[in-house]
């Protein structure tokens, strides 16, 4: 059932990009993410990986070649963070509208100015409409896993979109960590070579990203938006699969120590781990406080959302991500939406933390907790609160 | 409830392969059959800047993610940190701190409640390896004086990382500094 190595993240995520038998990796170096793609071309120089490795001048041309190398009916891979991904924007909305299954890892950075190499969510809350389908990892592990399911879930002919797995930048990107490799036979029987469904050819001419005359456009964004919405019930079934070849089981929202908890906090990625141990803390002196991850952000999994927060009084949403001039956190706004409908609902407190790689500590759950609290206690006040500032 | 977490913190400077150091506590713990994690803070990324890098040991599996802010253990790879940086912030109270110098442990003026040892690691270096090589010497000035490594786990972390000539040099000079480390050991 695989091997448990002591790795560094970056690392364990270009190792399932090779036991997933990517044909073609096209990427620009960018911090944190360079391990990965580093990595990765050393495995194509060494022979270890049978792939083209396209050495491109930015993350523009990189995302670029990975959308003619997916045309054409290769399984292809990329990787980048911050401005990178933020470079890649325009082409990113390519990759989706064409229905180009190619696969991302981005090891989320922040965004200039100023000048920011350090870990949190801007670079992916910017790319939120971009029509990916988008992942969180909390762990190395994940990280692993969900790169080999991102393949299956992206080329599934009833999804055809492209997948993106976020990685904190160093906060979970960097750390070396226990991670079970699994062997290659299991990955090529959980994941077989793509079979797309049209290609690029020469020899049987089609034309891809034609003009959307206003006759059609709209119906090919319908189009595009309930592949997107569909490839919830994809994932799950993906998920059950890897769960009965690799026995590690993924939700869309991840619970810990829901039961009867009437506070909880809501977060996506590494950090989660810290707040998990906020929560044992808590659980300690008897604050009914639990945690609900989310995994899955686009589709987003609005009826798991809704269902995990039944009986809770309050959640408390942590974004390492702001929306200026907004309503704060990216995933608060998305939570509250979710939850706007339901004739109860809990009350839902709002918090950035973690920016420009700015610890989220144990003491700052805490504090998000008990700030919470009174928010039950005494009612609403500002729309959200920023963590940790030194004022 | 997370009792037997070991955090261990190292300070140096760009460049003095502090990242590298904390890995190789990472690996050979996990190679003793246990869980571990460790991650770096960096700065901009620039010779000579100070680098912090941090490494926890569990019995257990590891989901705190934070940096450290109350180790158990220090390493300084550079004693000229001591002028500007707090490297001691936080330590817990019993907690060691291991020092690269050739320097008497009486010139850092460590307050009583901690245990300290110091190893010539820059000496031992450029004798033993001819370049001055430092991380797998203060790791293995580190694994004698706290008890929590062992030493041939440790040789085969840096074995696998830097086969042939070179690691078998840091290694005879690991070795050294295992034997070599003064002051309060455990």
């Amino acid at each position: 059932m695989g091997e448990r190595v002591g790795l560094e993240v970056s690392l364990a995520v270009s190792e399932a990009v090779k036991l997933a038998r990517a044909d073609v990796i096209a990427a620009y170096p960018i911090t944190p993410q360079t391990h990965i793609v580093e990595e990765l071309s050393q495995m194509v120089a060494d022979g270890d990986l049978d792939a083209e490795y396209v050495m491109v001048e930015s993350e523009h041309s990189a995302m670029s070649a990975c959308c003619g190398a997916a045309a054409v009916g290769a399984r292809t891979f990329t990787a980048t963070a911050s401005q990178g991904l933020a470079l890649m924007h325009e082409v990113l909305f390519i990759a989706s509208g064409l229905r180009l299954p190619v696969v991302m890892a981005v090891a989320n950075r922040a965004l200039s100015a100023p000048i920011s190499i350090w870990g949190d969510q801007s670079d992916v809350m910017s790319e939120r409409d971009s029509g990916w389908i988008q992942l969180f990892a909390e762990t190395g592990q994940e990280a692993l896993d969900l790169t080999i399911q991102a393949f299956k879930i992206a080329e599934d002919r009833r999804v055809l979109l492209p997948a993106e797995v976020n990685i904190d930048g160093f906060t979970l990107s960097h750390v070396v960590e226990p991670i079970v490799i699994p062997g290659q036979e299991e990955v090529d029987s959980f994941l077989p070579p793509y079979e797309p469904q049209v290609i690029l050819d020469p020899e049987k001419p089609v034309t891809m990203g034609p003009v959307g005359f206003p006759e059609l456009y709209t119906e090919i964004k319908k189009q595009q938006n309930e592949a997107l919405l569909g490839s919830y019930e994809v994932i799950l079934e993906v998920w059950d699969r890897f769960a009965e070849s690799f026995g590690r089981k993924y939700r869309p929202v991840e619970h810990y120590r829901t039961e009867d908890a009437e506070i909880l906090i809501n977060m996506a990625g590494a950090m989660s781990g810290t707040a998990r141990i906020a929560v044992d803390m808590m659980r300690e002196t008897g604050k009914k406080v639990g945690l609900i991850r989310t995994r899955l952000w686009r589709p987003y999994p609005f009826d798991e959302i809704r269902n995990a927060v039944k009986g809770a009084k309050a959640v408390a949403v942590v974004d390492r991500a702001l929306s200026f001039g907004g309503q704060g956190g990216p995933m608060c706004s998305e939570l509250r939406s979710a939850l706007y409908p339901l004739a109860e609902k809990p009350v839902v407190t709002s918090y950035i933390a973690g920016l420009g790689g700015r610890d989220i500590t144990v003491e700052n759950f805490q504090t998000i907790v008990e700030d919470t609290g009174d928010v039950l206690a005494n009612g609403p006040r500002e729309e959200y609160k920023m963590i940790g500032v030194r004022e | 409830m997370i009792k037997l977490l070991k955090e261990i913190r190292i300070h140096g400077r760009g460049g003095q392969g502090n990242v590298t150091a904390s890995e190789f506590l990472a690996e050979a713990a996990f190679a003793d059959g246990l869980y571990a994690q460790s991650f770096p803070m960096f700065g901009s990324e620039r010779h000579g800047a100070p680098v912090t890098a941090f490494v926890r040991i569990s019995d257990r599996p590891i989901r705190l993610r934070s940096q450290i802010y109350e180790p158990d253990y220090v390493v300084v790879q550079d004693a000229s940190l001591f002028a500007g940086t707090d490297v001691l912030e936080g330590l817990k109270d019993g907690g060691l701190v291991v020092i690269n110098t050739s320097r008497p442990i009486s010139d850092f003026k460590i307050p009583e409640e901690f245990r300290v040892v110091t190893v010539p690691a820059t000496e031992l270096a450029l004798e033993i390896v001819g370049k001055p090589i430092i991380n797998t010497i203060m790791v293995g000035a580190f694994a004698s004086a706290s008890g929590e490594i062992r030493l041939d786990t440790l040789e085969k972390s840096i074995r696998d990382r830097y086969p042939g000539e070179l690691g078998e040099k840091e290694i005879v000079a690991m070795r050294q500094a295992f034997e070599k480390v003064e002051g309060a050991k455990r």
